[in-house]
């Protein structure tokens, strides 16, 4: 970035993006129109982000922009320029072993058609790190930012304490 | 849904942000968080030919407590000043309000100057900034300026800010000793959009009620604590010309804030008391 002048990037125009995806440098280029959802999907091929309402109500896009959970469908590709991402491509320890709250998931059948699932995740795995103790009333209110139109919400708060449960014991052994 | 092809300036101080406003004309707006904005560009509502990002510009990214007053610059996100130590101890009504400003997904990109832009009748920082008789420090090019609360909200998203300027911050008072606070909101599920929302304010020149939700823009009024309570509260309930919409009737949100502005209300006097007795102790 000019130390100089602004920064000006041209409509119509693609122009390159760097940003910290799951830990490793990506680079890419976007229109300034390109939301950091089409840019991880279809520019990145990080395809484990979903797309629902494009206007920030329902969650599934959820991901972590510097560590808290944002909408992917409300920054634009350009303003991520720099940052670290994190999606749900990133939880699983290895390709072969699942996180611990993706297997809580599986444990207490936090989902469905899975279509809201990467978003949720991504909220709750910030949560259950920034608040390890969180109790169901915390819980739901992080969950009010996700629509899921398959379990009625009651595995997934299920799921999410179990984690907590297993990631204190994991802490204290 | 895409928005529309605009250009992107990543401003690195104000003066950028001021003469790209000020050559855009009505066609540059300022993006901070994005978190009203982006949804208005997608759904096609605004077409801006330049869009001023501002997040870069460090000098706008700072909260000032000068004991008297609580400034937040442009580029502080809502969940900075959530976090904030002691924030519920500078300013109880802000701490009260901020849980309730979206979801905490759009808490960690939004800020809270761009609230306060986008004008949106159910908003809570409007309403607070209403309630505490807060002040919109507005810059461009040539001058700088500072307009109330009240002043600043003329309509349903509409403010008295010109097409080339800038808010700069929004500043409230921080607490002054005799001073009870009260917050409540009503809304299908926490994080949706108010039906209705309160904040009042208690301090020894009276009773401050506001409502946000009910009207086009948060409107204040100053409600007698005697037995003329009940009528004055009444007559703030017509007074606000109420909205039906999908969500609620007229009617409803009438009586909400007969009852709950009631109730409200009553508690900002509770809360003076007891930081009375705290304040004396």
């Amino acid at each position: 970035m000019s130390r100089h002048g602004p920064v000006v990037l041209d409509a119509g125009q693609r122009h390159p993006v760097r940003l910290a995806l799951n830990g490793r440098t990506v680079s890419g280029e976007a229109e300034p129109r390109m939301l950091l959802h089409d840019f991880l999907r279809h520019v990145l091929g990080a395809t484990g982000t979903h797309v629902g309402c494009e206007h920030g109500i329902c969650g599934a896009c959820t991901v972590q922009i510097d560590g808290v959970p944002a909408r992917a469908c409300l920054t634009f590709a350009v303003q991520a320029d720099g940052a670290e991402i994190r999606t749900v491509e990133g939880l699983a320890p290895a390709a072969d072993r699942l996180s611990v709250l993706q297997e809580a998931f599986r444990t207490h059948h936090g989902l469905q058609c899975g279509f809201c699932t990467p978003g949720i995740l991504m909220t709750l795995d910030a949560l259950l790190r920034e608040r390890p103790n969180c109790d169901e009333a915390e819980v739901r209110d992080a969950l009010s930012g996700h629509l899921c139109r398959c379990t009625g919400y009651a595995p997934i708060v299920k799921a999410a304490l179990a984690a907590a449960e297993a990631l204190r014991e994991t802490d204290h052994a | 849904m895409k928005p529309a092809r605009f250009a992107y300036l990543r401003a690195a101080t104000t003066e950028h942000a001021l003469e790209a406003l000020h050559r855009g004309g009505g066609e540059a707006r300022v993006i901070a968080g994005g978190q009203s904005l982006v949804p208005m560009l997608t759904m096609r509502l605004a077409r801006p030919a330049l869009l001023v990002d501002i997040m870069h510009v460090t000098a706008l990214n700072r909260v000032d407590d000068d004991g008297a007053r609580i400034t937040v610059g442009a580029g502080v996100r809502q969940r900075a000043l959530e976090t904030r130590n002691g924030l519920a101890k500078r300013q109880p009504l802000l701490a009260m309000a901020l849980p309730w400003v979206g979801h905490m997904q759009t808490r960690s990109r939004g800020t809270v100057c761009g609230s306060v832009a986008h004008a949106d009748p159910s908003a809570e920082l409007p309403l607070v900034l209403v309630a505490l008789g807060g002040q919109v420090h507005l810059r461009s090019g040539h001058r700088a300026r500072r307009v109330t609360a009240q002043e600043f909200f003329t309509g349903m998203m509409v403010t008295a800010r010109a097409e080339d300027e800038l808010i700069e911050a929004v500043s409230v008072p921080a607490i002054r000793p005799g001073t009870g606070y009260a917050f409540r909101e009503i809304s299908r599920r926490h994080g949706d959009f108010a039906i209705a929302a309160f904040a009042a304010v208690a301090d020894e020149r009276g009773l401050r009620l506001a409502v946000g939700g009910v009207a086009a823009i948060p409107i204040s009024r100053v409600l007698p604590t005697d037995q003329a309570f009940g009528d004055a509260l009444d007559a703030f309930a017509w007074d606000l010309d109420a909205r039906d919409d999908l969500h609620a009737s007229a009617r409803y949100r009438r009586e909400l804030v007969r009852r709950i502005g009631r109730d409200v209300a009553q508690e900002a006097l509770r809360d003076q008391k007891a930081r009375a007795v705290q304040e004396g102790g």
